[in-house]
C-alpha cells in the first residue's frame, strides 16, 4: 500500500482503506493514451502559468503592504505590458490547440474497422449486437440489490460488475455504433478513451483498439433517470484466439436457449421464468413487491390493468404507456416468450392470484404479425 | 441641497414607508435591493441544505439516506435554485442597491417594475420548492433538464418550467431596469467610459439576460408542450431532436455562466483598486475584455457537448472559440495583479475575498482551459471533474465576490461596521473547507467518476469523505456569515462616511448610511477611469 493511500485513509476517518486514484484509468488504447499525454501536457502548462502569475501576486502581496510602509504608485496603464499579456496566452493557447486538434481528428477516425458492434442504451441497461456475427444480447448489473443497502458485502468490483461483459478481441479496430431506445445514455470505458452519448433516433459511432489484454470497467455518463448510477459497462478484451473460442460458444449457447415460439407453457414455469425477466426489466420502478413508487410509478399489486383486463395488460407491456413516457414498450426489447413470461408472473404474483396463463403465440398475436 | 427640501414638488421628497407596506410596495431601489439580498441568502441556505443532503449520501458507498429518484430530484434542484435562486437574485440586488449610488441616479429607472421582479421571485422559489412534496416528487433531470429525460417527469416537472418562466421575467425586467438605468441615469460628468466596472458589469450582464433568457422560456415550453400538447419537438419517434435540446439549452446556457461571473469581476475591480490603494490597472482594458467575453459567450455553447457526436469540424470550432475566452479572462487576471502591483495593500474581510477569489477563479478558469480541450473532454465531461470546475467558478468565483461586496459596502448599507475578526474567520475558514470539498472533485473525475450518481464504485470513496466533510464545516461556516451581519446590524459600531481609505467612487462621497433618497437632485461629477470621483458639485439627498 502506498504512502498517499494510507495519508487519505487517515483523512478519510476510519473504515477500509480503498485504492484513491488521482488520475486517469491506466489507458490501453492509442487514443486513451493520446488524451493521457495530452492531458499531462495541459496539467503542466497550466500549473507553470498559475505558478508563474501567482507568484508575482504573493510576491506583491508579501511585500507591497501598507503595514510594512509601502507606498502606492499610481500608475494604471502600459501599453506594452497589456500587448504582451494578450499576446502571450494566445500563443501558449496556439501551441496547446495543435495536438488537440491531432486528437480530435484521431478519435473522430471511424473508418477501416474490423468489426462493428450496435450499443443500445436502455432504462437502465445495455444492449450489445455484433452485427457481423449476429450475436446479441443485453448487459445488466450484477450487484445484488442488498448490497446497496448494508455497508458490509461489497465485493471490489460493486457497481461496475455485470452478468455478461462486452467481449472484444484485442489488437481489433472495433467500431461502435450508438444509439438508446428511451432517453440518452452515454457510453463510457475511462481505460479506452471512449465516451459517446446513445441518443434515441439517432445512431452515433466510436471506436477502439484495445491493445492489451484485460477487464475494463465503465459507466453510463448521463443522467438518464432513476438508475442512472446503475448501469455499468464491464469490456473483456480477449486475445483474437480466445475472442474466437468465445463467439463460438455464445453463439451455440444462444441456438441452444432459442424459444420455440408455439411452446404451451404451465403457469408454474411461465411464472418462474416471469419472475427473472422482472426482476431483470421491471423491478426498477415497479419494484420487487409490485408496489410501485407512489406518485411515480404505479404499483402492479392489485391494479385493474394486472388482474382484470389481461388484453390491455398486453397491450401496454407491449407498446408502452400513452399516460406515462416512463413506461417503455416492451416489445422492441423482449421475445414473445419472455413477454408472455412477465405477464403471468405479475397476474400471479403478491395479491394478484388470477390463475391466467398467456401463451407466447397470445403476444404474437397481438403484435398483429408485426414483430 | 437646498431644493429638493422643499416637500411635495419634487417626486421623491415623499417619507419613507413604514411597516409591511414598506416592503410590499417598495419602489426603492435600496429597499428592493435588501429584499433581493435577503431573498437569495435564503435561497443560498436551502440550496446549500440541499448539497448536504446530497454530500451525506456521497459519504460512503451504498443507499444510506436518499433513494435515487430524491438524489436526483436533490442535485437537480440545488442546481437550478442556486443559479436562479441564490446568485443572480444576489447580483441584480447588488445593482439595485449601488448603481443609483455609483452613477448618481435618483433610483432604478422604473421604480414599480422593479418592485414587480423581486415579487415575482418568492412565488417562483416557492413552486420550486413545493415540487418536492408533488406526486411524483421535484425535477429529477438535472438542472439542464435535457430532453427526452425531462419528459418523463411528473408534476414536479411542470412546476420548474412555470417557476423557471417566471424567474425569466423576473430577470428580463431586473434587466430593462438596469440597461435603462445606466444608459439614462448618469449624472452629467458621469460619461460611459468613466463608469465603474460594477457598472459596466452590470450594464453588459443584463444584455446577457434579455438574450437568453427567452431562450430558456423557450426551449422549456417546448418540453412543456412536448409532455402535455403532443408536440415532438425533442421526440426522435415523431421526428424531433433529442440533441437540439441541448443546443438551444446550451446557448442559454453558456452566457448564463458569465450572467454569473461578469458581475464578480465588476466587483472585484472595485475592492482590489480600494485595498491596494491604487487605480485599477489597464481601465479601459477591462471594459474591452468584459464585452468580448460576452460577445465570445455566445459562440461556445456547444462544448458543453463534446460526447453527443458532432462533426470533426464542429470539435474543432467550438474548441477553438472556448479556448480564445482564456484570452481577455486572462487579460482581467493580469489587470488585477497589476493594480495590486507596487501598491499598498492592507487585507479587510473584503479584501481577503475578493485576493481568494482571484486564485480560485483562475484555479476554475485553467481547469476550464482544460475541458474546452474536446479530445481531453471526452474523458472528462459529466465527471466530478466539471463539478470541480465550475464550483470553482462559481463558489469561490460568484459566491466569494458576493461576500466581498457585502463586507465592501455593509458599511454604507447600513451605517454599522461588521465584526472585522469574525469576517477574517469566515474568510479562512471558507477558503479551506472550500478547497477540502472541491479539489479532491478533480481527482474523483479524472479516475473516473461520473456526476449524478447517488452511489459509486469503492475506488471513489476515500476523497468522497474527504468532500463530505469539507462540505459540512464549509456550510456551517456560512453561520458565522449570518451571525456577523445580525449582530453587526444591530449593535455594529458606526461606520464613517469612508471607511476605506482608498475607496474613491461616488457610493462613498455621500453621507453613512446611504440617505433613503439619494441623488434627489443630480450631482455634477468629475470623474476619472473606473468611477473615481475628483469632484462633485449638489447631489441632494434625505
Amino acid at each position: 500500500m502506498s504512502g498517499k493511500r494510507i495519508l487519505l485513509s487517515m483523512l478519510g476517518g476510519v473504515g477500509t482503506v480503498y485504492a484513491a486514484d488521482f488520475t486517469f484509468q491506466p489507458p490501453v488504447t492509442p487514443v486513451a493514451r493520446q488524451i493521457y499525454d495530452l492531458h499531462s501536457l495541459l496539467l503542466l502548462i497550466t500549473v507553470t502559468i498559475f505558478i508563474v502569475v501567482f507568484g508575482v501576486m504573493f510576491y506583491a502581496i508579501l511585500r507591497h503592504r501598507k503595514s510594512l510602509g509601502h507606498r502606492a504608485r499610481p500608475f494604471h496603464e502600459n501599453t506594452t505590458v497589456e500587448i504582451i499579456w494578450t499576446v502571450i496566452p494566445f500563443l501558449i493557447l496556439v501551441g496547446m490547440a495543435w495536438p488537440a486538434t491531432k486528437a480530435v481528428l484521431a478519435q473522430k477516425s471511424t473508418r477501416a474497422e474490423d468489426m462493428t458492434i450496435k450499443i443500445t442504451g436502455y432504462q437502465w441497461k445495455w444492449r450489445y449486437d455484433y452485427l457481423d456475427d449476429g450475436v446479441g444480447f443485453v448487459s445488466h448489473l450484477a450487484t445484488p440489490t442488498e448490497a446497496l443497502h448494508s455497508a458490509s458485502a461489497k465485493g471490489t468490483h460493486y457497481l461496475l460488475e455485470v452478468d455478461e461483459p462486452l467481449v472484444v478481441p484485442t489488437g481489433k479496430k472495433v467500431r461502435l455504433l450508438l444509439t438508446a431506445n428511451d432517453v440518452i445514455h452515454s457510453w463510457w470505458v475511462p481505460s479506452l478513451g471512449v465516451k459517446q452519448d446513445a441518443i434515441p433516433g439517432f445512431v452515433r459511432d466510436a471506436w477502439f483498439l484495445v491493445d492489451k489484454p484485460g477487464v475494463y470497467r465503465g459507466q453510463c455518463a448521463e443522467l438518464c433517470g432513476k438508475d442512472h448510477g446503475f448501469m455499468p459497462i464491464v469490456v473483456d478484451a480477449r486475445t483474437p484466439e480466445d475472442y474466437a473460442v468465445w463467439l463460438a460458444a455464445r453463439k451455440k449457447l444462444a441456438a441452444a436457449s432459442a424459444d420455440d415460439p408455439n411452446k404451451v407453457w404451465a403457469l408454474a414455469d411461465l411464472k418462474a421464468r416471469g419472475e427473472k425477466v422482472f426482476q431483470q426489466n421491471c423491478v426498477a420502478c415497479h419494484q420487487a413487491n409490485g408496489k410501485g413508487i407512489p406518485g411515480a410509478f404505479p404499483a402492479l399489486d392489485g391494479s385493474p390493468i394486472a388482474t382484470k383486463d389481461k388484453p390491455a395488460h398486453i397491450d401496454i407491456v407491449l407498446n408502452g404507456s400513452k399516460r406515462n413516457p416512463a413506461m417503455a414498450a416492451w416489445g422492441k426489447q423482449l421475445s414473445d416468450t419472455d413477454i408472455a413470461a412477465v405477464i403471468t408472473y405479475e397476474r400471479n404474483a403478491w395479491g394478484n392470484h388470477t390463475g391466467d396463463v398467456v401463451q407466447p403465440k397470445d403476444i404474437k398475436a397481438a403484435r398483429g404479425g408485426k414483430a | 441641497m437646498a431644493i429638493s427640501t422643499t416637500a411635495g414638488h419634487a417626486p421623491h421628497a415623499h417619507g419613507k414607508p413604514t411597516g409591511l407596506w414598506r416592503w410590499l410596495a417598495a419602489t426603492n431601489h435600496k429597499d428592493i435591493g435588501s429584499m433581493y439580498l435577503w431573498f437569495s441568502f435564503t435561497m443560498f441556505l436551502s440550496g446549500g441544505v440541499m448539497a448536504l443532503c446530497i454530500r451525506a449520501e456521497l459519504f460512503q458507498p451504498g443507499l444510506q439516506f436518499f433513494q435515487p429518484e430524491l438524489f436526483n430530484q436533490l442535485t437537480t434542484l440545488h442546481g437550478l435554485v442556486m443559479v436562479f435562486g441564490a446568485i443572480m437574485p444576489a447580483f441584480t440586488g447588488l445593482a439595485n442597491w449601488l448603481l443609483p449610488l455609483m452613477i448618481g441616479a435618483p433610483d432604478m429607472a422604473f421604480a414599480r417594475m422593479n418592485n414587480w421582479s423581486f415579487w415575482l421571485l418568492p412565488p417562483a422559489a416557492a413552486l420550486l420548492l413545493i415540487s418536492f412534496f408533488v406526486p411524483g416528487g421535484a425535477a429529477a433531470a438535472g438542472w439542464t433538464l435535457y430532453a427526452p429525460l425531462a419528459t418523463q417527469m411528473g408534476m414536479g416537472m411542470d412546476l420548474t418550467i412555470f417557476a423557471i418562466h417566471i424567474l425569466g421575467v423576473s430577470s428580463i425586467m431586473g434587466s430593462i431596469n438596469i440597461i435603462v438605468t445606466i444608459l439614462n441615469l448618469r449624472a452629467p460628468g458621469m460619461t460611459m467610459m468613466k463608469m465603474p466596472m460594477f457598472a459596466w458589469a452590470s450594464l453588459i450582464t443584463a444584455y446577457l439576460i434579455i438574450a437568453v433568457m427567452p431562450v430558456l422560456a423557450g426551449v422549456v415550453t417546448m418540453v412543456l408542450t412536448d409532455r402535455h400538447f403532443g408536440t415532438h419537438f425533442f421526440n426522435a419517434a415523431g421526428g424531433g431532436d433529442p440533441v437540439m435540446y441541448q443546443h438551444i439549452f446550451w446557448f442559454f446556457g453558456h452566457p448564463e455562466v458569465y450572467i454569473m461571473a461578469l458581475p464578480a469581476f465588476g466587483i472585484v475591480s472595485h475592492i482590489i483598486p480600494t485595498f491596494s490603494r491604487k487605480p485599477l490597472f489597464g481601465y479601459t482594458s477591462m471594459v474591452y475584455a468584459t464585452s468580448s467575453i460576452a460577445v465570445l459567450s455566445f459562440m461556445v455553447w456547444a462544448h458543453h457537448m463534446f460526447t453527443t457526436g458532432m462533426p470533426a469540424t464542429a470539435q474543432l470550432f467550438f474548441m477553438y472559440a472556448t479556448m480564445l475566452i482564456a484570452v481577455p479572462t486572462g487579460v482581467k487576471v493580469f489587470n488585477w495583479i497589476g493594480t495590486m502591483w507596487q501598491g499598498s495593500m492592507s487585507f479587510e474581510t473584503p479584501m481577503l475575498f475578493a485576493v481568494g477569489f482571484v486564485c480560485l477563479f483562475t484555479i476554475g478558469g485553467l481547469s476550464g482551459v482544460t475541458l474546452s480541450v474536446a479530445a481531453v473532454d471526452i474523458q472528462l465531461q459529466d465527471t466530478y471533474y466539471v463539478v470541480a470546475h465550475f464550483h470553482y467558478v462559481l463558489v469561490a468565483g460568484a459566491l466569494f465576490s458576493l461576500f466581498a461586496a457585502i463586507y465592501y459596502w455593509f458599511p454604507k448599507m447600513t451605517g454599522k461596521m461588521y465584526s472585522e475578526p469574525l469576517g477574517k474567520f469566515h474568510f479562512w475558514w471558507s477558503m479551506i473547507w472550500f478547497n477540502v470539498t472541491f479539489f479532491p472533485m478533480h481527482f474523483l473525475g479524472l479516475a473516473g467518476m461520473p456526476r449524478r450518481i447517488p452511489d459509486y464504485a469503492l475506488q471513489f470513496t476515500d476523497f468522497n469523505r474527504i468532500a463530505s466533510i469539507g462540505a459540512f464545516c464549509f456550510g456551517l461556516g456560512q453561520l458565522i456569515f449570518l451571525y456577523n451581519m445580525l449582530r453587526s446590524i444591530r449593535h455594529g459600531q458606526a461606520a464613517p462616511h469612508k471607511p476605506w481609505e482608498g475607496a474613491e467612487t461616488l457610493e462613498w462621497q455621500i453621507p453613512t448610511p446611504a440617505p433613503y433618497h439619494s441623488f434627489v437632485e443630480a450631482p455634477h461629477v468629475e470623474a476619472g477611469d473606473n468611477g473615481v470621483i475628483h469632484s462633485m458639485t449638489g447631489g441632494a439627498h434625505h
